[in-house]
């Protein structure tokens, strides 16, 4: 039956040497992990920080499945796994990163020219390049084909206008990967979109505006491109080809361990309050986290060997990601029931304060990177019924 | 997965939809104990699959065989084979050989069974309450206490008294006094009482995770032919989104089992076993429930095939400890060791 298959798990691969890595991730957190507040970076992967990312990069846990030639280490993508989940345990400030890792980079290596690949991934890979997805828009959320943003061939080159939206750390990037329509949609409605590498720093008529978010936060940006002239070697992959190119790169975006991980913090400083010998209640609840938390981990690690085995979970991922978020919203939900205290962004009690955080970001957890409905759509796909 | 493995839930998965036929269930339904079906089983050896080799079992890795209880829960199959299987494996700890027919094993809710001396044998006192399909067994396996000792003794049932009782899904769960109860065989067994109620947990929930893959398998295809409002209500988006959950739902009960399985051979204390049992029985409420949902009121009746799998797992996800037990015992650990030590606990895990 359909249904079996297109959902199946293969047990997670069995990697040595990856567990030598780990006993390395270790060290290097127990060495370089800033001394800093614990609650910095909660719900959003530890936020950034270059520094972090540099030393990161000198390690060689940037960019690690890529080949030697575009700065990367060939290791293997559980490999990778066991560096991302200890980066995340540890709350690490690896959003700097992130994107570009996760699925710029490999986008350009699928895609890009050589020149692309030469002149960027190295960068990626040493820590020194941040990149932005430049997807969503005012008007195209989870329809991501309705997107507006146009590219008009003119001088050689592209002529775009338009505005991105919730586009996450465009300040603090060197790069977005731009989605826009460059001709007609056709039937399918996926037809006529194209990506372009766009240079945040070096390309007149782009102006970012912050979008705080329901936490005070700065992460979202409002992203305006005003008669932006982009060369024609600012070209991804093929003209047309963007709805393809963007639905490839989200099966990276859906399955990794910050899709069960990003509220672990709350849970650390759960067990932290409620002490070696916690009440009955607590224990069950605790115990039923970490229960759920072994088996994503377990779910997500097998997504990640099917994916080096070159196959394509993109249901799976999409699978993983909706369980993994469902948990993350529950913790923050279980955590404030078991401890007596209100929940205050600013306190000096560390559990209040990553209570607070992670309770304002939990509703993104369910809508970044796919929404729980578009998911379940997807999971739906996969069992035949669509 | 090995292809061992492969080749073994093959020949399972045959074997079972053979002999798990309608009428066999029905009859089963109504308390007839398929005769047909356990020769069956015990010609394929899977009766003694957790036995070693050695000592007369059919060789079966450990984990292939457990893994046997996937198919098993998939087919909601009506007879003790875990419990025999279990049986088996108490049974050999104690160099105790494996004798014929339907075996299960008490206590399985942690009551205390006293093993006593009575010349160069063994007497068994206590209460053991609903033991798994125990007046259809020729035997029983006890994991008694002689003080600090485990001693294993191999009771016939007609030794001691039987109350009928059952779970929701009819299989026999019956009290059992063992008043100075002789032991037709006994010995000693490294086995710690635990022990045998982790493993059985580990069996619990590979069963309930193939059934859930089965009531997702009928829950998706009824979706496919009921039509309402001139459509099959799969295109009902309400109707999706609820059968993804279920999806969802049986993927993470049967990575947990796997997980559970994989650590088994190595250690019955692991967190996997616990993990798996609070996972697959969360799983089971919230599956058989979506099931139901989704089947509307033929799903509801004794007609449909649905209750055979979703009243067994009503009943396994409380059977060899509820998720309750096992996340009490789980937190207690974690919190013992300590905020620090927490994500390490969970990596230890694989």
């Amino acid at each position: 039956m359909a249904s079996s298959d297109s959902l199946r798990f293969e047990p997670p691969p069995v990697h040595r040497a990856a567990e030598v890595l780990r006993g390395e991730v270790r060290a290097f957190l127990a060495e370089h992990l800033p001394r800093r507040a614990i609650t910095m970076g909660v719900g959003s992967w530890g936020g950034s920080d270059r520094d972090f990312s540099r030393k990161m990069g000198a390690r060689g846990w940037i960019g690690m499945t890529w080949p030697k030639r575009y700065g990367g280490h060939e290791r293997s993508a559980l490999e990778r796994y066991v560096v991302l989940e200890e980066m995340l345990a540890a709350g690490a400030p690896v959003s700097g990163h992130w994107v570009a890792d996760r699925q710029s980079g490999p986008l350009l290596l699928r895609v890009g020219t050589e020149q692309q690949k030469q002149a960027i991934l190295p960068r990626i890979a040493a820590g020194e390049c941040s990149f932005c997805i430049g997807m969503s828009e005012p008007d195209s959320g989870s329809d991501l084909a309705s997107v507006r943003t146009r590219a008009v061939a003119a001088g050689g080159g592209f002529r775009v206008n338009g505005t991105k939206l919730w586009t996450s750390n465009a300040h603090r990037s060197e790069y977005m990967i731009l989605l826009c329509r460059t001709g007609e949609a056709g039937e399918q409605r996926h037809g006529g979109l194209t990506q372009f590498l766009v240079d945040l720093k070096a390309t007149p008529g782009i102006s970012i505006r912050p979008v705080h978010n329901l936490a005070g936060e700065h992460h979202f940006n409002e992203v305006v491109f005003q008669d932006v002239l982009l060369p024609e070697a600012s070209v991804l992959g093929e003209v047309g080809s963007g709805w393809q190119q963007v639905t490839s790169e989200l099966a990276f975006e859906r399955s990794g361990p910050e899709r069960f991980l990003s509220a672990f913090t709350l849970l650390v400083e759960l067990a932290r309050a409620l002490g070696p010998e916690p009440s009955e209640r607590a224990r069950i609840a605790l115990g039923r986290i970490v229960a759920h938390i072994a088996t994503l981990r377990r779910l997500s690690r097998s997504v990640a060997g099917m994916l080096q085995a070159g196959a394509n979970p993109a249901q799976q991922s999409a699978l993983v990601k909706d369980l993994g978020t469902t948990l993350e919203q529950e913790i923050s939900e279980i955590a404030r029931l078991l401890v007596d205290a209100e929940p205050d962004r600013d306190s000096t009690r560390d559990f209040v304060a990553v209570l607070a955080r992670t309770m304002m970001n939990a509703p993104s957890f369910s809508i970044r990177g796919g929404t729980r409905e578009i998911l379940r759509g997807m999971i739906a796909r996969g069992l035949g019924l669509r | 997965m090995s292809e061992t493995r492969d080749l073994l839930r093959e020949a399972a998965e045959r074997l079972f939809e053979k002999h798990c036929n309608a009428e066999t269930m029905r009859l089963a339904d109504a308390g007839e104990f398929p005769q047909a079906l356990w020769r069956a089983l015990t010609e394929a050896g899977y009766t003694a699959a957790l036995i070693p080799e050695s000592a007369g079992g059919a060789g079966f890795e450990m984990s292939d065989a457990l893994s046997l209880l996937f198919s098993a829960g998939r087919h909601a199959l009506p007879a003790p084979l875990a419990e025999t299987m279990l049986a088996g494996w108490l049974l050999s700890s104690a160099g105790i050989a494996l004798p014929d027919g339907p075996l299960t094993v008490a206590p399985v809710r942690g009551e205390n069974l006293a093993a006593k001396r009575d010349g160069a044998g063994w007497r068994i006192e206590g209460t053991a309450s609903r033991v798994p399909w125990a007046r259809q067994c020729a035997a029983i396996a006890v994991l008694a206490q002689d003080g600090a000792k485990s001693i294993v003794a191999l009771v016939a049932a007609a030794d001691c008294t039987v109350k009928n009782g059952h779970n929701v899904a009819g299989e026999p769960r019956d009290d059992l006094v063992f008043s100075g109860a002789r032991a037709q065989q006994a010995g000693a067994s490294p086995t710690p009482a635990g022990a045998m109620r982790a493993l059985g947990a580990v069996m619990r929930s590979a069963q309930m995770a193939g059934a859930l893959q089965t009531v997702l398998a009928t829950s998706v295809q009824y979706a496919c032919e009921r039509v309402q409002f001139g459509r099959p209500i799969g295109r009902f988006q309400a109707v999706q989104q609820n059968l993804a959950v279920l999806a969802g739902q049986a993927a993470a009960a049967t990575a947990a089992a796997e997980a559970a399985i994989e650590a088994a051979s190595a250690d019955l204390d692991s967190m996997a076993v616990a993990a798996a049992k609070i996972r697959a029985g969360e799983a089971a409420g919230i599956g058989a429930s979506i099931a139901h949902q989704v089947h509307g009121a033929i799903g509801f009746t004794q007609e449909h095939r649905l209750h055979y799998s979703t009243r067994r797992l009503w009943s396994w996800r409380d059977e060899f400890g509820n998720e309750a037990y096992w996340a009490h015992k789980l937190g207690g650990e974690i919190a013992a060791a300590g905020a620090e030590r927490l994500w390490q606990s969970i990596t230890a895990a694989g």
